[in-house]
């Protein structure tokens, strides 16, 4: 069992649950970069440690919930949301953060994705995509990217992946940008800015899997090396052109940011002072 | 108390409405919910009444969203609820074992309608007795009560929070369209009446929240602390050991999975509610709850006033089933058991587990229909006479 962190980590060592350390992640797999990362927000957020609270669905990156010495749950595949959205409606004073994999958030909870941009709940929910089912041994997901190789597409994915971004700005989001774990400091403004943000803000992160490197014959050195330089920021870019396409340059920045929205948070509680209820 | 709550008094009242009235009393203030015939009411009088009560009112994009944002709403501190009907609760199974697995407190109207699949949704039916126990994977217990008019569908969905609270589990109420949509006599007692139960809390402060147990296997039910409490907790679906952390061991599955049986199956007899009726050394006892209720009645009558000894029992909760009551009516030399209910045999099962001498029949229903008295007279009486 680990007992403390190296002296660079002891900003945020109260935030990690050091006891459950060694993480089961995988060496090389980006999500120790983003529990850093986002605990780290956690801290330069001003916002009390007591009120924020984690939820996430399963997979690698439903663990996350588990290493925060917040308020987290660990709940079931692709529902973190809707839970995430019962307790910030409950207690609307607390700063709600869903952390989950592309799998949970993109596939099998597609449908409280794009309800709760519609309704713009004012959560912030972080999606990590690595591209693929890892936990599971790496089968295709829906940001698998068209022709890249998994346990299930043997020949070359052939369905076309989700463009993350512009489908939670056309659903309604508030605040929408994409970074990787390895841009820490561009990724902790973002998680500050989707924070502040009153509405839903959506932040995908892409992050390197070993096993989805794996499947496509590609070294994991190298997986890390491409998502470090092979990007390009282009902040307020047309959300049509951030797809993902296997090989090619990844669009990164803070893509959509509309202040003039109110959250339904907001409009629920203004409309229970309307009806005298508080 | 509240002022904007429903005055004690007597009114005419629609069941569903009855339900939401009485949730709102025992102290709920968030509702999720997805239209679904026959439970739809409900939802429309949450929607103008949970405002009003400074409560939360949403409409979840399906019956999954609506369950796990009452689950939220749970870990939040809040008394939480949804309802629906069949095909919703099917969907909501998987989270009614989170539920079971978090010991978040829920309550899950489900006014059941004729199945399987759409079925029949404008009429009634009791196929979901098996589904509100079984229906999610692994072990767990849940409370299911079995409400007969609008009467008992409000005392029991007070009682159905209380029960929540007091165990940290989900609990059913098992209603039915019948039972949903007919308007009734519902007496609203005075609220010092009204016993209302919330959750236990850690005696441990916040401050000290190294030390607090949310799983505290020394207790049956652990105290619970909610999010927003400072005590930092976390919750898994995972097996977990009593800090809440996943643990995968045999021991700290055998403390939990038991543990979340323990609290149901000990307190059984705390918990479980029936009804005798012409229990006076009877040969046959008929068996039925919920809507049936009334036809089976008048049958039963009319077989006494003809002399044949025939008893009544109305289970008045599904779980936990008042088993020991068949057993001790068995042992008392009762000849048979009459189940009827509206489906192919679900209680039917669960009274044969308690049966060793006797026999059971079965009389079964056209999912959507209710027996009527006559034709139940002459079933009984030709189970009876022959």
């Amino acid at each position: 069992m680990v007992k403390s962190l190296p002296p660079s980590f002891k900003d945020i060592e109260p935030l990690i649950r050091i006891e459950r350390l060694p993480t089961i992640w995988c060496p090389g797999c980006g999500l120790g970069l983003l529990l850093k990362t986002f605990t780290k927000a956690i801290l330069k957020s001003g916002i009390p440690v007591d009120n924020h609270v984690v939820v996430s669905g399963i997979g690698c990156t439903g663990r996350i919930a588990g290493y925060i010495r917040v308020d987290s749950y660990h709940v079931t595949h692709g529902r973190a949301i809707p839970f995430a959205v019962g307790i910030k409606l409950s207690k609307p004073w607390l700063n709600v953060t869903v952390i989950s994999g592309d799998g949970d958030i993109a596939s099998i909870g597609g449908n409280h994705l794009i309800h709760v941009a519609r309704r713009n709940h004012d959560i912030t929910v972080i999606v990590v995509n690595n591209y693929v089912y890892g936990m599971t041994g790496g089968q295709s997901s829906p940001t698998t990217p068209h022709g890249s190789h998994t346990m299930t597409s043997p020949y070359g994915n052939i369905e076309e992946p989700f463009n993350i971004p512009y489908l939670a700005y056309s659903a309604g989001a508030s605040f929408v940008a994409r970074w990787t774990v390895f841009h820490d400091i561009q990724l902790l403004n973002a998680i500050l800015e989707a924070f502040k943000t009153p509405g839903f803000a959506l932040i995908e992160v892409i992050s390197p899997c070993t096993i989805y490197a794996h499947r496509n014959n590609i070294d994991m050195l190298e997986l890390i090396r491409f998502l470090r330089t092979r990007v390009r920021i282009r902040h307020g870019v047309d959300l049509r052109d951030v797809g993902i396409e296997h090989g090619k340059e990844i669009i990164l920045g803070n893509f959509v940011k509309r202040a003039n929205k109110q959250s339904f948070e907001e409009r629920y509680y203004s409309l229970v002072k309307k009806v005298g209820g508080r | 108390m509240d002022e904007k709550l429903l005055k004690p008094g007597t009114y005419f009242m629609e069941g569903n409405i009855a339900c939401a009235e009485a949730a709102l009393l025992a102290g709920c203030r968030f509702y999720a919910g997805y239209p679904i015939t026959p439970s739809s009411e409900l939802m429309h009088h949450m929607a103008k009444r949970m405002p009003e009560v400074g409560g939360v009112f949403i409409q979840g994009e399906d019956e999954i969203a609506s369950i796990m944002m009452a689950l939220g709403a749970s870990a939040a501190g809040l008394k939480s609820m949804t309802a629906t009907s069949g095909p919703g609760l099917s969907l909501m199974q998987e989270s009614i074992g989170l539920a079971a697995m978090l010991e978040l407190p829920v309550v899950i109207v489900d006014i059941q309608r004729a199945g399987p699949s759409t079925g029949i949704p404008t009429l009634m039916g009791q196929g979901d007795i098996m589904q509100s126990q079984w229906g999610s994977h692994g072990d767990y217990e849940v409370v299911a009560y079995l409400p007969s008019t609008p009467q008992e569908l409000f005392d029991m969905t007070i009682k159905a929070f209380n029960t929540a609270e007091e165990y940290r589990v989900p609990v059913i109420v098992l209603a039915d369209k019948i039972i949903g949509q007919t308007y009734g006599r519902v007496r609203v007692p005075r609220v010092d009446e009204i016993r209302i139960v919330h959750r236990k809390k850690p005696s441990t402060p916040p401050r000290d929240y190294l030390d607090y147990l949310p799983y505290d296997s020394r207790e049956l039910v652990p105290p619970f602390a909610a999010a927003g409490e400072g005590y930092r907790i976390h919750m898994t679906g995972l097996m977990h050991d009593d800090h809440g952390y996943p643990n995968l061991s045999k021991e700290a599955s055998w403390r939990l999975v038991s543990r979340l049986v323990r609290k149901i199956r000990e307190n059984a007899r705390e918990i479980a509610l029936w009804e005798e009726l012409w229990m006076d050394d009877p040969d046959y006892v008929v068996i039925a709850y919920g809507s049936v209720y009334g036809s089976v009645k008048l049958a039963i009558k009319k077989l006494c006033s003809e002399g044949y000894r025939v008893g009544l029992f109305r289970p008045k909760t599904a779980w936990p089933f008042p088993g020991w009551r068949i057993e001790e009516l068995d042992k008392s030399g009762v000849e048979g058991f009459i189940v009827v209910e509206v489906n192919m045999g679900q209680i039917y099962h669960v009274v044969r587990e308690y049966v060793r001498n006797s026999s059971v029949v079965h009389i079964p229903s056209a999912p959507g229909y209710l027996p009527e008295p006559h034709s139940l007279y002459s079933q009984i009486k030709s189970v009876i006479t022959r």
